[in-house]
C-alpha cells in the first residue's frame, strides 16, 4: 500500500473542482496547492503525487502509463479515444459538444466547413448523419470561424452558451454530454489495484450523496 | 588510409515496420531462449507456419479486425494475409495433421504476426509473438497448466513484478444473456466492457427497460474483482444457479494454481472481455509493471476448431517479446565479445589465440588493423582486446 500513486490533472477549472471532490473524499490537501505553480506536486503523507497537465494532454499521460490515473473530460476522451480505463464519472465541469453557426445561416451544400478543435468527434459525428462535410481544425477561437467565412458551422464545447450569444452564434444541435472522468491507465490499475479502487470508492460516496 | 563513413542515415520503412540492431536482437534472443527452454521443459513442442494464409480461412478465423490486416493477392488471384495471430494457423495445423496422431497436443511458437495500425505511425505493426497452445484438452487441469507455465516461464525470463487477471467470457455472457434477453443487447452491454468503460457501461444499464433489481446485478459484476472470495458474490448474481457451473470452473482453476504455488500472480477479474471473439471460457490478461499495456493474453477457444472441421476444445496464450524487453528496462548491457586486432605479418598468431577462443565458446571476431578508423570508438564495442601488431615476437599490447 505504500507505493506512490502518480495523477494527471487538467490546469484551470476542473482542476479546482476535482481538488474539492478529494478533499470531500478526505484526502488532506494543502490549502496552497491551487496557487502553485508547480507542474508536479508530491504529497507524501497520501502517498498521491499530482502532474499538472493541459486538459488535452491527461487522457495522454495516463494511457503511456507516467500517470496512473488521471482525470479527463468527456470530450477529450471522445476525441482521443485512449486506451484507459473510464472508471466514474465525477459530475463536474458539466458542458457539452454542440453544432452552432451564425442564426439562420445554410450550410453549403457542395462543400460544408467544419471548425473544431475536435476534428475525430466532429468527422465522426457527421458521417453518422450522413453528411459529407470537410473538417478545418482550429486550437483555439472556434467562434471566430463561421462570422469570417472559415467554416459555415463549428464544433465545440458549450458550458453556458454565454460565448456563442455574444458572438451572435446559436447552437444546432447537441452531440454529447461532457462531465469529467477519473481514468486509469490499464497496467496500473492491475498492478496498483487496491489503491485506486479504495479512490473510487471513496469518491463514488461523495458522488452519489 | 581510413575510410570515409556517410553520417548515420534510416531509411524510411513502411509504417510501423522496425529494425531490431544488435543490442536489442541479443535481448531479444535472449528472453526467446528463456521462454521457450521453459516451454519445451514442460513438454510443449515448436512449430512454424507460413507467413502467409489464406483471407478467407485464417483471415475469418483469427478474429483480428479486417483493417488490421496486411492483404494481398497471391498469382492465382486468392487474397492472402500476413498472418496476424497464430492461434488460428495453429489451429488449422492441430485439425488437419496432427490431431489425427494424439489428443490431447501441446505445441508451442515463436513468431512474427502482423497487424496494421490506425493509430499514429510509431506503434508496431510486426511484432514477435512466444506461445503454447493445447489442443484437444477441455479440462480444467490444462487450464491451470498453461497459467502456471505463463508464470513459470516469465520467472525464467527474469520477471518478478506481474500480474495475471483471469476471468470467465462463458460466465459473464450467460449472466448478461439470462438478464438481458437477446444476444444483440448483451454484445451492446459488452461493449462497454471490451472499451473498459464503466461509466458508459453504468449509463447504458441505466437507460435500460429493466426491473432495478436486474439493473442492479448487472452493475454488481463490476465488483466482482479480487480473490476466489468473490465468487460466492458471483454465484449470488446468478438466476436459477445457470451459470455456477461455470464459476465451479473458476473456483477449481483458483484450487489447482495454489496447487503449482501460482497464487500470488494471479488474481480474478469476471468483467474480463476482448475483442478476441473465438474465446469461449476462461481467458486472462498478462501485465508487467513497467509496460502499460497487457504483455499478453490468453484462454480457451472451444469452438475455433470447428471452423476447420474437427470439433474439439483448445487454450493457450501468447506473449508480446516487444512488449516483455519494455518491461526490462533500459538496454545497458553489451554483449560479451572480444576482438582480435592484428596486422598482416602478424596474422598467423592472431588466428591461432581465436581458433582457441572459438573452440572454447568465446564470441572473438578478427579485425586487421588497417581497416579501423578510429581506434579508440572501435575497440569502445568489445569487452576484450588482443593486439597482434608490428615484427613476429613483440609485445602484444601497443
Amino acid at each position: 500500500m505504500n507505493e506512490m500513486l502518480t495523477m494527471a490533472m487538467p490546469k484551470g477549472r476542473i482542476f479546482e473542482e476535482a481538488l474539492e471532490l478529494l478533499r470531500q473524499a478526505g484526502y488532506s490537501l494543502p490549502q496552497e496547492f491551487e496557487d502553485s505553480r508547480k507542474l508536479i506536486i508530491d504529497l507524501e503523507d497520501e502517498k498521491l503525487r499530482f502532474m499538472l497537465a493541459k486538459p488535452m494532454d491527461v487522457a495522454t499521460y495516463v494511457e503511456q502509463g507516467v500517470a496512473d490515473i488521471g482525470i479527463a473530460g468527456k470530450d477529450v476522451l471522445l476525441e482521443e479515444e485512449p486506451d484507459v480505463y473510464e472508471l466514474l464519472d465525477l459530475h463536474i465541469s458539466h458542458c457539452y459538444l454542440a453544432v452552432a453557426g451564425v442564426l439562420g445561416s445554410a450550410i453549403n451544400e457542395a462543400a460544408p466547413k467544419i471548425a473544431t478543435k475536435y476534428p475525430n468527434v466532429a468527422s465522426h459525428y457527421f458521417r453518422e448523419q450522413g453528411e459529407q462535410v470537410e473538417i478545418i481544425k482550429l486550437n483555439g477561437s472556434i467562434e471566430l470561424a463561421p462570422l469570417i467565412g472559415l467554416a459555415e458551422r463549428i464544433v465545440d464545447i458549450v458550458s453556458t452558451g454565454q460565448t456563442l450569444k455574444e458572438n451572435g452564434l446559436v447552437e444546432f444541435e447537441r452531440i454529447a454530454e461532457v462531465t469529467s472522468r477519473l481514468i486509469a491507465n490499464r497496467a496500473s490499475y492491475r498492478l496498483k489495484e487496491q489503491r485506486i479502487s479504495e479512490m473510487v470508492e471513496r469518491l463514488s460516496k461523495i458522488i452519489n450523496k | 588510409m581510413c575510410v570515409e563513413l556517410p553520417m548515420p542515415f534510416m531509411f524510411e520503412k513502411p509504417l510501423g515496420m522496425r529494425d531490431s540492431l544488435p543490442l536489442l536482437y541479443e535481448r531479444k534472443k535472449n528472453l526467446r531462449l528463456a521462454v521457450s527452454g521453459e516451454f519445451e521443459a514442460w513438454g510443449y513442442q515448436f512449430i512454424e507456419t507460413p507467413a502467409l494464409e489464406y483471407y478467407e480461412t485464417i483471415g475469418e478465423a483469427s478474429s483480428i479486425q479486417n483493417q488490421q490486416m496486411f492483404k494481398l493477392l497471391d498469382q492465382q488471384g486468392d487474397t492472402v494475409v500476413l498472418r496476424p495471430d497464430m492461434t488460428a494457423p495453429i489451429a488449422r495445423v492441430a485439425a488437419s495433421k496432427l490431431l489425427k496422431q494424439q489428443v490431447p497436443v501441446r505445441l508451442a511458437y515463436s513468431a512474427n504476426v502482423y497487424r496494421a495500425q490506425q493509430k499514429e505511425g510509431g506503434r508496431a505493426a510486426e511484432f514477435e509473438q512466444i506461445g503454447i497452445e493445447t489442443i484437444g484438452d477441455g479440462t480444467i487441469s490444462a487450464d491451470s497448466e498453461i497459467i502456471s507455465l505463463l508464470i513459470s516461464s516469465l520467472k525464467k525470463a527474469g520477471f518478478t513484478k506481474f500480474q495475471i487477471s483471469i476471468g470467465h467470457i462463458g460466465f459473464i455472457q450467460q449472466l448478461m444473456l439470462d438478464i438481458l434477453g437477446r444476444e444483440d443487447r448483451v454484445s451492446q452491454l459488452s461493449n462497454y466492457l471490451i472499451e473498459r468503460n464503466y461509466v458508459g457501461y453504468r449509463d447504458h444499464i441505466n437507460s435500460l427497460a429493466l426491473a432495478n433489481i436486474d439493473k442492479q446485478r448487472l452493475i454488481d459484476i463490476l465488483d466482482l474483482k479480487g480473490t476466489e472470495n468473490i465468487l460466492e458474490k458471483a454465484g449470488a448474481l446468478l438466476e436459477h444457479n445457470r451459470g455456477a457451473e461455470k464459476l465451479n470452473e473458476l473456483a477449481q482453476l483458483m484450487q489447482q494454481l495454489k496447487e503449482y504455488g501460482a497464487e500470488q500472480y494471479v488474481s480474478l477479474d469476471l468483467t474480463l472481455m476482448n475483442t478476441i471473439s473465438y474465446y469461449s471460457g476462461i481467458v486472462f490478461e498478462v501485465y508487467a509493471e513497467g509496460v502499460n499495456f497487457p504483455v499478453g493474453n490468453g484462454g480457451r477457444y472451444n469452438s475455433l476448431l470447428k471452423k476447420f472441421g474437427r470439433d474439439t476444445p483448445a487454450t493457450g496464450f501468447a506473449l508480446r517479446v516487444d512488449r516483455l524487453i519494455e518491461a526490462m528496462g533500459t538496454l545497458k548491457d553489451q554483449a560479451e565479445i572480444e576482438c582480435v586486432i592484428f596486422t598482416p605479418e602478424r596474422k598467423q598468431d592472431a588466428l591461432k589465440l581465436v581458433n582457441e577462443r572459438r573452440a572454447g565458446g568465446s564470441r572473438i571476431a578478427m579485425q586487421d588493423l588497417n581497416g579501423i578508423g578510429d581506434l579508440d570508438s572501435f575497440t569502445k564495442n568489445y569487452s576484450e582486446v588482443h593486439y597482434f601488431i608490428g615484427a613476429p615476437g613483440k609485445d602484444e599490447t601497443p
